[in-house]
């Protein structure tokens, strides 16, 4: 079989603008949760989240890039050209039409459609900008990585709410063990911190308005967070060949439904991911040292995923160490899989990073939960896990580099 | 002030069997909300409804047993949380 590495990485988030500053931020526990600076604050009761702050757009593209990119496309390109960096490609001819672009995304360009709809209802103007459509369109980012790279291969943008990253990745691991690929750009991006954004999460009373505490008996719900991370997934044998630095191994993924309720989780849907995600490595639960958890800081997710943990590790429970690091960059909606993915390389590097936050574990919350400082760590397998609305369950398993 | 108070009393009444697909004549004021099938996103519907009919903010958190120190398990301690909410906006 056909298997796929991790060969680049890139970021841009609440915690640091790119790989090396967000890994030490995560290892230091970092809680980029602060208040909110965007228009019309005043009128929400949810003023807290994880925003990018200090990115100067134009420090990155030209002003006419800068007329086509909403927020959540810059964030997608600036991860991705760290990513393409770090993992050293050249896009040739022969590889151009075998290199493909799949990324995870919830909103569209949320800043784009809050700025259009203020326009024609708030300020009764009669027009919105030319490229009000290119910009707010969900597959713009992965549009644009391509034409930054020119990427001819399969590209398109999973939507998947909170589990869109993962899927994303997930897919592109298939497509190169498929051999439809033999590289693909692929992670999540989202930049909803805006008005109309936090005004429609508002509706359904799951945010906090005091901070994510993942599996503390105190949390009152997520946060919000923004920003994106794009990774480069390279055929192995493509990648030893050319002598890539190689970060990870993807060695498993798993896609379920709860086919049940459209925002409460089911304990089943998530562990069947799980499960599936271990069979797909060929691996057992007791090979596993570290979950990176959806953890989001509500009352019904976090009792939901421990439940699903202990029921898929059994006595092997107490031997995975598991944070939700939510509590420090916010929930990334559909960028959410992308970034986290970044605390499962960290902890294939040695340094699990902990969960923010927690002042009274929630006993019904059964699991060696990492709080308050990170924790060294040798494992060579973790997962990482995205439980979606709409019942949508994505698991990704990476194995270290050297295990390989 | 007692039709007022009565006033109140049927709106929530009616907001519930809207909910609920129930007839208003079939909802008691000692009834738990959970027991008319109201759901956690029936809930969050039903807080809206209350919102947006008596203009008023009502203090929910779904990730909380209980919205704010208000009691909001049965009919009639939602009808007293928007007694109390009401007399708030108006003071």
């Amino acid at each position: 079989m056909r298997r796929v590495v991790i060969t680049g990485a890139g970021t841009i988030n609440s915690l640091g603008q790119d790989y090396a500053s967000t890994l030490a931020a995560l290892a230091a526990g970092t809680v980029a949760i602060g208040p909110l600076d965007i228009p019309d604050v005043d009128r929400l009761s949810v003023r807290i989240g994880a925003q990018v702050r200090g990115f100067v757009p134009e420090d990155h593209f030209d002003k006419a890039q800068l007329g086509l990119l909403d927020r959540f496309a810059q964030f997608a390109l600036v991860a991705g050209r760290e990513a393409m960096g770090q993992a050293g490609l050249v896009v040739t001819e022969a590889l151009a039409p075998r290199f493909g672009v799949i990324v995870g995304n919830s909103g569209g360009g949320m800043r784009t459609q809050d700025d259009a709809f203020r326009a024609v209802y708030a300020e009764g103007k009669n027009r919105v900008h030319p490229f009000t459509v290119p910009r707010l369109m969900s597959n713009a980012p992965s549009a644009h990585l391509t034409m930054e790279f020119g990427l001819r291969g399969p590209s398109f943008t999973v939507s998947s709410a909170c589990a869109s990253s993962n899927h994303a990745m997930g897919e592109a691991a298939a497509m190169i063990r498929a051999g439809r690929a033999d590289v693909m750009l692929t992670g999540g991006t989202e930049a909803m911190l805006t008005f109309g954004g936090i005004k429609a999460w508002e509706g359904l009373r799951v945010m906090s308005s005091t901070g994510c505490r993942p599996f503390c008996a105190t949390r009152d719900g997520m946060v919000q967070g923004e920003g994106a991370a794009i990774y480069v997934f390279e055929e192995r044998d493509h990648a030893l060949a050319r002598g890539a630095t190689i970060l990870a191994e993807v060695a498993g993924f798993a896609m379920t439904s709860d086919a049940g309720d459209i925002v409460m989780p089911d304990p089943r849907g998530a562990a069947a991911a799980m499960r599936g995600a271990l069979a797909d490595a060929g691996l057992a639960p007791e090979d596993v040292g570290y979950i990176n958890a959806h953890g989001t800081g509500t009352a019904a997710n976090d009792r939901v995923e421990a439940a699903a943990i202990n029921e898929v590790f059994g006595a092997a429970t107490a031997g995975v160490a598991v944070s939700s690091t939510k509590s420090l960059h916010g929930h990334l909606i559909g960028g959410a899989g992308a970034v986290e993915l970044l605390s499962c390389l960290s902890a294939l590097a040695g340094v699990i990073p902990p969960t923010g936050g927690i002042t009274d574990p929630d006993p019904d919350c059964d699991l060696d939960i990492v709080a308050g400082a990170a924790r060294r760590s040798e494992t060579q397998v973790v997962l990482s896990n995205a439980f979606a609305f709409g019942g949508m369950n994505a698991v990704i398993v990476l194995t270290a580099p050297d295990r390989i | 002030m007692k039709d007022m108070m009565d006033s109140i009393e049927q709106t929530v009444i009616d907001i519930l069997a809207r909910q609920a697909v129930l007839d208003p004549s079939d909802i008691a004021t000692g009834d738990r909300l959970d027991a008319l099938g109201i759901d956690s996103l029936g809930m969050v519907e039903t807080i809206f409804a209350i919102e947006e009919t008596f203009d008023i903010s009502v203090p929910f958190n779904a990730n909380e047993q209980n919205g704010g120190g208000l009691d909001l398990t049965t009919v009639a301690s939602l009808i007293e949380a928007v007694h109390a909410l009401t007399g708030e906006t108006v003071a």
